[in-house]
């Protein structure tokens, strides 16, 4: 039987919503919790999807979506919203779940993940599912997809803001750095590049694969601003992110350093887990460390 | 009129009608955009680059970001068309198109320029006789094939009316105007400019004029070919083609490969409605060096190729 297809930008709250505190980081820290947790089970039910790369982008998520981007989920095409482009399309556990947080469909959604004729696709479909900008799932398309959308905002002089999540083994993508060149070139400062730099890729480092260090002097040498953080602090998430573009002159790159796994005992810096699925017994550890 | 007494000998490049037209787009509607891989005088837009230099996008020789870019103008709200040769823009870049365009379902413009086998001499690397089969695939793209400059200006006006993605193939091998009667276009309706009923001809891009040149000469042996200008592939009027098989036999004609394309569109449509014999001409793959012209002689792709094909076929269907 096919799933519920909800309306478009339905507001619907979301259960899992919390207050919102008036510390901004108390907020990002309990959505990023709650990402984790959500997005595992969303994993185990499913018993697919990437969560390595979940919790390393957990953080991230949760500093976008509840402390730096502008947007409204009762009107996802607002011309003037600021767009999030999930290059990792993969990590839709978290992306899936950090939307469901912001409002974009209802929480329950989330226990339809993979299944046959869900909305909730392995990777992540704007034509279903609100929030969603560009489809995504072969990599190295998100940046020059959210290029484009920066250029269309440099244009019209928009103030709106164009963020996107890579991965690290992403960038072995050749595409990526002709959006680098073109981003450069144009001085787009109102496009941000976060990249998840978790130093795993499928089935092994990075830097044991296709090495890519030193990779902020790459970035420089594209014409960019570039800021390496922790990407599980959530403080320089958000004051990184969330500084004003104004003036910079030049796209960010925002090099997070993350840890695959992040959160879970047995899951830390482990490449098994880029798309591992956790028995009975792992799920029950794991939620009992995610507190 | 018939199309032996409205032979009009002036030759045009579809291109400078694209470009006239997208211009005169823009003058009206500020959304309009054009977006290039250092295809800027190969398009002919350097007078668009000259009026709206803020409305010229160049990534530089970089086919996937000229699509993607395409793909995230549209979501900032511009109608962006992205104008690079055929070949690179639609071999290079195929993913960005299946994903980013198609699938995606974004509202952009892609613009094939001098496809087929137009930059004959500069060999296989630079013809672009696959593009129609690999895009095919993707259902929620519209294709079109203009035949001459008054059809390409309507599949460029038509292209910028609707919302959702599409690939118009254009040519710059010189083409004359099309003998009509009735102007009249509308994408996925295809065009009887010829009547007739020992058997039907399909054929799009810069082969109508030669599949009109080819009835006339059949027509000298008494034979009644029917002509179809079959210029959108993509939603195809199965209606006009399980009608053209009633004639009992049908000759597909494109600047194409004869795998995939054109033919290849028809023949399912003929086999799964209407089984008759089908003969596809085109082009059989990789192709020697040569002018454009030199290759379309060499491959039978002229009027009196078509009709020797079309005489074999008659044969066949009377067997």
């Amino acid at each position: 039987m096919p799933l519920p297809i909800f309306a478009l930008g339905q507001a619907v709250p979301s259960p899992a919503s919390m207050d919102h505190r008036n510390d901004p980081l108390d907020t990002i820290r309990a959505k990023a919790l709650w990402i984790r947790r959500r997005s595992f089970q969303m994993v185990y039910e499913a018993q697919l999807g990437h969560p390595g790369g979940d919790f390393s982008a957990a953080d991230i998520l949760a500093a976008l979506y509840f402390g730096v981007l502008r947007y409204d989920p009762r009107n996802p095409s607002d011309p003037q919203r600021d767009r999030f482009v999930m290059s990792k399309g993969h990590c839709t556990g978290a992306f899936y779940a950090v939307l469901a947080a912001a409002g974009y469909f209802p929480e329950e959604m989330l226990s339809t993940y993979m299944q046959p004729e869900s909305r909730l696709n392995g990777h992540p479909n704007r034509n279903y599912l609100p929030g969603v900008e560009t489809n995504t799932g072969p990599l190295g398309h998100g940046l020059p997809v959210a290029t484009g959308i920066a250029i269309a905002g440099q244009i019209d002089g928009a103030d709106f803001r164009t963020f996107v999540l890579t991965g690290d083994g992403e960038l072995q993508e050749g595409s990526n750095w002709e959006a680098a060149l073109t981003a450069g070139h144009r001085r787009l400062e109102n496009l941000t590049l976060i990249v998840d730099r978790n130093r795993l890729q499928q089935g092994a480092r990075t830097e044991e694969t296709a090495g890519l260090d030193p990779l902020d002097d790459k970035w420089r040498a594209f014409g960019w601003h570039v800021e390496v953080i922790d990407g599980h602090d959530h403080r320089q998430l958000y004051e990184v992110l969330g500084a004003s573009p104004r003036g910079r002159g030049r796209p960010l790159c925002v090099i997070a350093n993350t840890i695959k796994g992040k959160g879970v005992s047995f899951m830390h810096d482990n490449v098994s887990w880029h798309h591992g699925v956790p028995t009975q017994e792992q799920y029950e550890q794991a939620m009992r460390e995610l507190v | 009129m018939s199309a032996e007494t409205a032979r009009n000998t002036s030759l045009f490049d579809c291109r400078d009608t694209f470009s006239r037209t997208v211009e005169s787009l823009a003058e009206a509607d500020p959304r309009i955009v054009t977006v290039v891989s250092d295809s800027v005088g190969s398009s002919k837009l350097v007078n668009f680059r000259k009026r709206w230099p803020d409305r010229m996008v160049n990534v530089g020789i970089a086919e996937q970001t000229v699509v993607a870019v395409g793909a995230g103008l549209a979501n900032g709200g511009k109608v962006p068309f992205v104008s690079a040769a055929s070949c690179f823009l639609t071999a290079r870049a195929l993913e960005q198109i299946k994903a980013d365009i198609a699938y995606s379902n974004v509202n952009v413009k892609l613009i094939g320029q001098s496809s087929g086998v137009a930059y004959g001499e500069l060999g296989p690397t630079h013809h672009s006789i696959e593009d129609l089969a690999w895009l095919r695939l993707l259902t929620n793209l519209t294709l079109i094939v203009p035949s001459d400059p008054w059809e390409t200006e309507q599949a460029i006006r038509a292209a910028a009316a609707m919302e959702g993605p599409v690939f118009v193939r254009v040519s710059r091998m010189p083409v004359p105007a099309i003998p009509r009667t009735v102007h009249h276009f509308q994408i996925g309706k295809a065009e009887i400019l010829r009547e007739g009923d020992d058997l039907a001809i399909i054929a799009n891009g810069v082969m109508v004029h030669r599949a009109l040149d080819a009835a006339a000469t059949l027509a000298f042996d008494g034979i009644k070919a029917r002509v179809i200008n079959m210029s959108t592939v993509n939603p195809l009027d199965d209606a006009a083609i399980i009608a053209a098989a009633e004639t009992g036999a049908v000759l597909t004609v494109e600047e194409h490969s004869v795998r995939g394309g054109l033919g290849g569109a028809v023949a399912e449509v003929v086999t799964a409605n209407r089984p008759v014999p089908v003969s596809r001409m085109g082009f059989p793959g990789f192709l020697p060096t040569g002018s454009a012209e030199w290759l379309l002689e060499h491959f039978g792709l002229t009027a009196a190729g078509i009709a020797d094909a079309a005489r074999a076929l008659l044969t066949r269907k009377r067997q």
